[in-house]
């Protein structure tokens, strides 16, 4: 065991490997996180980013590697240790991910309730500030159900701030969102760093949105880290797999003739050509 | 030998079945019984919220259900009696098998079709719509946070209700005692009365616990297995009603023999 980050670390992943079954979907990834900075994960669909936030998070444990987070290796951590370390997180889910049953408000002040001493009166001044810091000032008696789709992630990331956590992650803050308000909630995650310095991981595959709040972005294909850096390093990069993201070029279609045959007759190659 | 796979593969299947139940049966009932000694609150509100769901709003129908059920078996059971010319006898034949068997199963039937589906339903929904990992993320167990509640609710409720389905029960087959059989209503209840031994309840309301803790095993599971999609919140809500009969009649089955062999 390696010994833990520097003190302006918050998280630093090391060589972690995670893998479903037989599926090895990490390859091996190893990054570090500063306080107060904005770090995009980059990726195409099924390129391992999502399995990523879910093992930073602590949805899914890996199967090796090391996850620090507050001076302490989540990936060694019990359930209930584990519950300790997620209390100083929030995540905003891509859908949302607000609880159907209770209201916009019920949702924010849930945390608060199960995790805190505090008096109702404090916990129902909180939950309208996180919701008037997100542009949802007046909401807190509305059910999820009643909100558009870019409402509904603004109350998530309003839930997500309730305890003051040091690390908020984002998943796909603006997938599904019309470009208005896809800017909206770049500008409101833009709003929470320089208001209150704080840690932000956001994992998208939007470009755009992306190169807009980034301190640093990393790239993840297929299990592995392609490339890191600031955002000027990754507009000038000239590596190949950065290029066809950024340039937006499709994957190379099947084009051997005897590959396109055995891929519809689903047969085994012939050995020797 | 494909036959022999086939039922080696199904007793496997089946056997993981019953371990996912235990499993989670056993957390529930640690989050229920153990910790609350160790500092952390048993949700008393969301388990009264439930137990509103669960048995409160079941009574109309099930008050219905049971009356007929009586009314029924007074009927079926007058059929064979009034050969002998013995119609007297429909009060107790009534009270028994209301309160040892029909009472806690047609109860079990009624709370897993609107329960046993809703759990499913519900946690299913949270689990496709990534809420359960929304709990899990906010540090809130989704066993202890959905599933307790349920787990109390149930196993306080289904006791409760089964008394009233027997009560009704008794009261539908006194509509034919007093109509066709020569009682007074009062006269009804006190043969009812005479007939029934406490154990014949007893027996009955230690089986219904034991169904509400199957039908919530069985419902919260469900809901947990559900996969990605939509769709499969259908699946789960299908296969909780039907698993949750299957087993309720099993558990039925071996509560029943058990108090045969210890009644005697």
């Amino acid at each position: 065991m390696s010994a833990p980050p520097a003190d302006d670390v918050v998280l630093s992943v090391r060589d972690l490997r995670v893998r479903y079954g037989d599926r090895e979907i990490l390859h091996g990834i190893s990054f570090d996180v500063h306080k107060g900075e904005t770090l995009v994960i980059l990726g195409g669909s099924g390129s391992g980013k999502s399995t990523l936030l879910r093992t930073l998070v602590g949805l899914q444990r890996p199967s090796a590697g090391e996850v620090w987070i507050r001076g302490k290796d989540i990936a060694k951590l019990s359930e209930e240790d584990l519950d300790d370390t997620r209390k100083r997180m929030g995540l905003s889910f891509q859908g949302g991910a607000l609880f159907g049953s209770m209201t916009v408000g019920e949702n924010v002040a849930l945390p608060l309730h199960e995790h805190t001493e505090l008096e109702e009166s404090t916990i129902q001044i909180i939950m309208r500030l996180k919701l008037e810091q997100v542009g949802l000032a007046g909401f807190e008696s509305y059910m999820p159900s009643q909100l558009s789709g870019g409402m509904k992630k603004r109350a998530a990331v309003a839930r997500a701030m309730a305890m003051d956590p040091e690390i908020l992650f984002f998943d796909e803050p603006s997938a599904g969102l019309d470009p208005i308000i896809a800017a909206g909630i770049d500008n409101l995650i833009l709003k929470l760093q320089k208001a209150f310095r704080m840690t932000i991981i956001v994992v998208t595959h939007e470009l755009a949105s992306a190169f807009l709040i980034a301190d640093r972005m990393l790239l993840v294909n297929k299990g592995n880290i392609e490339a890191q850096g600031t955002k000027d390093e990754m507009q000038n990069s000239k590596h190949p797999r950065v290029r066809q993201f950024l340039d937006r070029i499709a994957e190379p279609e099947v084009s051997e003739e005897m590959d396109y045959l055995q891929m519809l007759t689903g047969e085994a190659p012939p050995r020797a050509l | 030998m494909a036959l022999l796979e086939a039922v080696g593969r199904n007793t496997i299947g089946g056997l993981a079945y019953v371990g996912g139940l235990a499993r989670l049966s056993g957390r529930a009932a640690y989050f229920t019984l153990i910790a609350p000694f160790r500092g952390h609150a048993v949700r008393w509100g969301r388990a009264m919220h439930q137990a509103m769901a669960v048995g409160v709003e079941a009574l109309p129908i099930l008050s219905v259900i049971t009356f007929f059920m009586g009314l029924i078996l007074a009927l079926q059971g007058a059929y064979e009696l009034r050969k002998f010319g013995a119609l007297q006898f429909v009060a107790s034949a009534v009270a028994v098998s209301m309160t040892r068997e029909l009472g806690p199963l047609m109860t079990a039937v009624v709370v897993i079709g609107r329960s046993g589906s809703a759990f499913a339903a519900e946690i299913g929904t949270m689990k496709v719509t990534e809420e359960i990992d929304a709990l899990t993320t906010m540090a809130l167990n989704p066993v202890n946070f959905l599933v307790t509640p349920k787990f109390l609710a149930m196993i306080l409720m289904l006791p409760c209700l089964t008394t009233w389905a027997d009560f009704m029960g008794v009261m539908g087959g006194s509509v034919f005692g007093v109509a066709v059989a020569n009682f007074t209503v009062g006269g009804y209840i006190q043969a009812t009365l005479d007939a029934l031994l406490i154990r014949d309840i007893v027996t009955g309301l230690i089986k219904s616990v034991m169904f509400g803790a199957v039908i919530t095993a069985v419902g919260c599971y469900e809901g947990f297995e559900t996969g990605a999609g939509a769709e499969q919140v259908g699946r789960s809500t299908t296969a909780a009603v039907v698993m949750s009969i299957f087993l309720v009649v099993i558990v039925d089955l071996i509560f029943t023999a058990l108090f045969y062999v210890l009644g005697r």
